[in-house]
């Protein structure tokens, strides 16, 4: 072990496994905002259900945070992300190193409005990745993110796994890299920050899909159907968004799409699957207790497609079903009557 | 930042002793710099070729490469030597692969003699004597010449009443450029559009009472006499864009990265070359710009804490004498500049002394825009060189360089430092470009034009006919009105800025921009005939002239 000391900037199941991961390596401050979860995890040094290894260190100064650690992992929810890094902002130097794992959009609205509000309008101005937030926010330059099928419950029980750590700085991928591997635990390194950062946004929508399929008994084909066609689309958006196409078919495109497409533990699952089985959008979330971005996104991208003018009909049907316009089943009658004849046309 | 037009301000020069300037102390140690430039270009290439072998092939491919060039395009500046010394590096190098060991020559001797001869060419030989001379020279012929236009008379060659100030309009907080010059090194980059921009720039500098700025300027220049003299005198560096070995390249930007060092302001025009569509330009060459980084790190870890700036420069002309050359070359896609001959506007003195009367007498209003430093991290910065982060902190700079705090070399990084300084000078191009009347109404007329032909593509649409392409001089007028105002709130919001003549009422805007636009092509962008409407006697100059306010979305609000 290295006798550096790296932050964990966010407390949930995610931000707990990469602190758990990087503790293996190297000393961890991790830092969660509620003082409850705070004096909880002192006590009992357990979080989300996972025990906290040796090596992490509770905090709740993000001052300190910044001032001991070069490298912070910043890991929020996208809704308060931009909050937390102008919170941070005021301690960090250009020589710190940000590498997120948030897989979400951050949207900038007038002020008093909303993304529900129906005149709210999605733009490449307004709706930015999260390591555009952080160019936005703060000094740093050292930017990168953390994508890839990594299901917080399969890490936490020492499954093997893989993750993509993606910069267009070699500096920083090389120390995600050391930082993160073990010997349960990959890292591969990619140079389109944007295109990775946006698999990880993208592929929320289609795993909430696969919920919804799932929800309404379906089996093996049409979830099949549903990821390829699925890809399609993330790759149209994604390419529309500033990604290239390369991301989309590695392990964080590709292969993050496939592991939440296919588990009851990804957030954006159950709620697809709760909602064909006729739950209401507001009551699912109120009973979870983590953020599933794959809502947000969902209307973001929808209002996006719509600005821009390109068809996105998984998200679109989505939209409507989450705004409860039409049912789940509706929709999937819908979707497969869409006269789409081409298999690969993006290549 | 406080905004001004500057007419009449006479600024002092900031440092009056020229023996202090460090351009004339770079001259002083000419033979020592040289030699340092050599020095560190060779550890520098041999980083990057880091074993013998490499190194050798890496001389074998630049030998090649200079034999070819000697054959395909020899200039006339080119040394005599230039054959022998090739064929001389040949027998050494086949000696080395033929008789290890007992050749004449290691492969790093052969190395330096190539970069010593590099280095030798490359640098500048700036005379004070020749400086004030040439200086003078064209202030005093340029005044002369514009009195001479002004009252119609050749006996105005003899007052001097009218001045450059009263045509080139100099804007931007030029108090603080001044201030920043004291405080550190300044690297202008400025847009690119006319051979002329760097006469141009040239006098801004020392009107702003700023020492003579070192620069690269292009070999094939230094072909035509008249241009040689000035450049020579002028602080210009040789850059010969033929060659385009490695070797060469590292000296190039050894030199400038060295010259930086030393604490010369440097000029470069980071398009590389004259914009070819008349638009901004939105690609930039990268070596010259990281030469910038270099410095500033080398600075940095030399215990020297003097900072490096970058003040992006917008020119702006209602009339590129090159124009229809450029724009012939844009759509013919040969952006590549490889092998090819000078245009022949500037083939020999007297043209280019004939085109300076042009230029100088006919222009109507030449803008200059001086741009808000930055840092090289694309931070801004205030009057005593502190970069100003989020929330007005200061940021120092120095921790772009740190890691755990120490220096680390990185040349990953920096590149990518450069990508995002290159990407930051851009955006500022785009804020400082001053719309024109003459830009204004080039840019609706061509989009109106456009716009009734659809389903042509660009090509097939600029191969119309011109007769047959009229508007309505209502419909025009009534555009322009409405861009004129879209513009005035992209300026409101800082997206860019407006020339006086753009806050007429838009019958007179319309009237001064047809004037102007273009005024000494022998066919004009944009005509209003006999019967009152508008006309084009050449799409390709309107093309040109319309691209100047591209990469606004400008595009949406015509028609």
């Amino acid at each position: 072990m290295s006798g550096k000391v790296v932050g964990v900037i966010g407390a949930g199941s995610f931000g707990t496994v990469v602190a758990n991961l990087l503790a293996q390596n190297a000393k961890v401050k991790l830092y969660a905002r509620s003082s409850e979860k705070i004096t909880n995890m002192r006590e009992t040094r357990t979080n989300s259900g996972y025990e906290l290894h040796e090596n992490i260190e509770i905090c709740d100064d993000l001052e300190r945070i910044a001032g001991e650690c070069e490298t912070i992992f910043p890991v929020v929810p996208s809704s308060g992300f931009r909050k937390m890094m102008r919170d941070l902002a005021p301690y960090i130097h250009p020589y710190h190193t940000l590498i997120h794992g948030t897989k979400g959009l951050d949207v900038s609205l007038p002020e008093g409005m909303t993304i529900d509000h129906p005149d709210a309008e999605f733009t490449r101005e307004n709706v930015k990745t999260m390591s555009e937030v952080i160019r936005d926010e703060s000094v740093v330059v050292r930017i990168g993110c953390l994508a890839g099928p990594n299901l917080a419950k399969e890490i936490g029980n020492h499954q093997p796994a893989a993750t993509v750590v993606a910069s267009s700085f070699d500096s920083v991928i090389k120390e995600g890299q050391q930082l993160l591997r073990s010997d349960y635990f990959q890292v591969y390194g990619n140079k389109d920050l944007i295109g990775i950062e946006l698999t990880g946004v993208l592929k929320n929508i289609i795993a909430l899909a696969s919920g919804a399929l799932s929800g309404l008994g379906f089996g093996e084909n049409a979830r099949a159907m549903l990821i390829s066609r699925g890809l399609v689309e993330m790759i149209y958006l994604g390419k529309a968004l500033g990604g290239n196409l390369q991301a989309f078919i590695g392990l964080a495109g590709v292969g993050d799409l496939v592991a939440t497409s296919s588990s009851k533990y990804s957030r954006n699952f159950t709620v697809g699957n709760r909602l064909a089985q006729g739950e209401k959008l507001s009551d699912i979330i109120e009973s979870m207790n983590e953020v599933a971005e794959g809502v947000n996104t969902i209307k973001i991208v929808k209002k996006f497609a719509e600005h821009y003018g390109f068809r996105a009909p998984i998200t679109e049907t989505l939209y409507k079903v989450l705004t409860g316009s039409m049912t789940v089943k509706d929709a999937l009658t819908y979707l497969m009557k869409i006269p789409l004849n081409v298999d690969i046309d993006f290549i | 930042m406080e905004e001004k037009f500057n007419n009449t301000t006479h600024f002092k020069p900031i440092i009056p002793e020229h023996n202090e300037w460090p351009v004339v102390k770079l001259s002083k140690q000419r033979q020592e710099f040289i030699e340092r430039v050599s020095k560190e270009s060779i550890s520098s290439i041999k980083r990057i070729k880091n074993t013998e072998a490499s190194l050798i092939e890496e001389l074998e491919r630049t030998r090649y490469k200079e034999k070819l060039r000697i054959q395909k395009a020899p200039w006339s500046v080119d040394p005599d030597d230039d054959y022998d010394f090739w064929k001389d590096v040949k027998k050494q190098l086949l000696a080395i692969s033929s008789q290890p060991g007992g050749a004449t020559k290691t492969a790093d001797e052969i190395l330096k003699t190539i970069t010593d001869r590099y280095a030798n060419e490359i640098a500048g030989n700036f005379k004070h004597s020749s400086y004030r001379f040439a200086r003078s020279i064209a202030t005093f012929g340029f005044a002369r010449l514009l009195n001479a236009a002004h009252t119609g008379r050749f006996s105005g060659l003899f007052r001097a009443q009218r001045t450059l100030r009263d045509k080139i309009r100099i804007r931007g907080n030029l108090d603080h450029l001044r201030e920043l010059a004291k405080n550190g090194t300044i690297v202008m980059v400025p847009t690119h559009f006319s051979n002329l921009d760097s006469v141009l720039i040239g006098w801004v500098i020392h009107e702003l009472g700023l020492p003579p700025f070192i620069y690269g300027a292009g070999l094939n220049l230094f072909n035509i006499r008249v241009f040689a003299y000035f450049m020579n005198s002028l602080g210009a560096y040789k850059v010969d864009r033929r060659k385009k070995n490695l070797v060469y390249l590292e000296t190039l930007k050894m030199y400038s990265n060295l010259a930086i060092q030393d604490g010369c302001h440097s000029l470069f025009f980071p398009g590389g070359t004259r914009s070819r569509s008349g638009s901004i330009e939105k690609e930039l060459k990268r070596g010259l710009l990281g030469t910038a980084i270099q410095a500033q790190l080398a600075n940095f870890k030399n215990n020297n804490d003097s900072k490096i700036f970058v003040v992006p420069v917008v020119l702006n002309y209602n009339f590129v004498l090159e124009a229809p050359s450029l724009i012939d070359q844009f759509l013919k896609q040969k952006g590549q500049e490889r092998y090819y001959t000078e245009n022949d506007e500037y083939s020999t003195s007297y043209k280019i002394v004939k085109f300076l009367f042009k230029f100088f007498t006919k222009q109507s209003d030449i803008s200059v825009t001086i741009g808000r430093s930055m840092d090289l991290f694309g931070n801004y910065v205030d009057d005593e060189g502190h970069s100003i982060g989020k929330n007005d902190k200061y940021i120092s700079t120095r921790d772009y360089f740190m890691r755990n705090g120490k220096f680390v070399d990185d040349h990953q990084r920096d590149e990518e430092y450069t990508i995002n300084l290159s990407r930051r000078i851009v955006e500022e191009f785009h804020k400082n470009n001053e719309v024109l009347p003459s830009h204004l109404i080039a840019f609706v007329g061509f989009r109106l034009l456009r716009k009734k032909f659809p389903d042509l593509d660009l090509f097939n649409f600029l191969r119309l006919p011109e007769d047959e392409l009229l508007l309505d001089y209502g419909e025009f007028s009534r555009e322009v009105e409405k861009l004129k105002n879209i513009i005035f709130e992209e300026e409101a919001a800082g997206n860019i800025l407006t020339s006086p003549g753009l806050h007429k009422s838009t019958d007179d805007l319309i009237k001064q921009g047809l004037k102007n636009l273009g005024i000494f092509h022998a066919h004009l962008p944009l005509i209003r005939n006999e019967v009152g409407d508008i006309e084009t006697q050449s799409l390709n100059l309107l093309y040109y002239y319309h691209n100047r306010l591209i990469g606004y979305n400008f595009e949406e609000h015509v028609g």
